[in-house]
């Protein structure tokens, strides 16, 4: 029990605001997954060969760069904002669940980099 | 409620299968030798077994994401409506994954 008014406990647990900005990005994100993933498995689907020759001239093609790049991005973000819920919800103990949400921000910016440099790299066929 | 815990955790299998997604691509933009040794690690029984996980997670997610957004806009909310749609998530995506590796061995098959 605390002695604080109910708007003191308030400030430090997040505003509504933000909340409603997660929410809706994690639909848009999902909308968006709905084309690229299903574009990403069909295209998949219609490579002849999986040789790297053949990998590295499919990614490389404008469209498919394109493509892939925004596929990375918007995975990197979805997933940084599902994983983001999981954490709050089961992840409990201020300074755990601060570094756990930290270190999950900070693995899906890296990741979303990573996936960027390789596909950059690829299209501009440097290697 | 079986289905809304799936949700979560094909959620976060899918996430650890972004990591794998990413040294893929990574791996690509490398040299043949980085990508030979990330698609023989995938080829093996371990990596198809991955692999066949990660495509029914991403089905599994994909049909009862559809279904949450359907929720969203306040469709379906009725007991006998998300029984239905749980089964209807449950059969799309066993048929989606086995017709996505059937289409992806032997895309001919079916023309």
């Amino acid at each position: 029990m605390s002695v604080g008014s109910p708007l003191a406990q308030v400030p430090g647990s997040g505003t509504a605001e933000a909340g409603t900005k997660h929410w809706w990005a994690q639909r848009v994100t999902a909308v968006a997954l709905l084309i690229l993933g299903g574009w990403f498995l069909y295209s998949i689907m219609q490579l002849d060969s999986f040789a790297h020759s053949a990998l590295l001239s499919w990614a490389g093609r404008p469209f498919n760069s394109v493509t892939l790049l925004l596929l990375s991005l918007t995975l990197a973000w979805h997933s940084a904002l599902g994983a983001q819920v999981v954490i709050e919800d089961y992840v409990h103990g201020s300074s755990i669940s601060v570094v756990s949400l930290l270190l999950n921000r900070f693995a899906h910016v890296f990741l979303a980099i990573a996936a960027v440099v390789a596909i950059v790299r690829i299209a501009l066929g440097g290697s | 409620m079986t289905i809304s815990i799936l949700h979560r955790m094909t959620g976060v299998a899918l996430s650890v299968g972004l990591i794998a997604f990413v040294l893929w691509l990574a791996s690509i933009a490398i040299g043949a030798g980085a990508y030979e040794a990330v698609a023989g690690f995938m080829g093996t029984i371990i990596g198809r077994l991955l692999l066949l996980g990660w495509s029914f997670a991403f089905f599994f997610h994909l049909a009862n994401g559809i279904r949450h957004l359907f929720w969203d806009v306040g469709i379906g909310f009725e007991m006998r409506q998300a029984n239905a749609s749980a089964w209807f998530v449950v059969v799309a995506t066993v048929l989606m994954t086995a017709g996505y590796w059937f289409l992806l061995y032997d895309p001919r098959s079916l023309i």
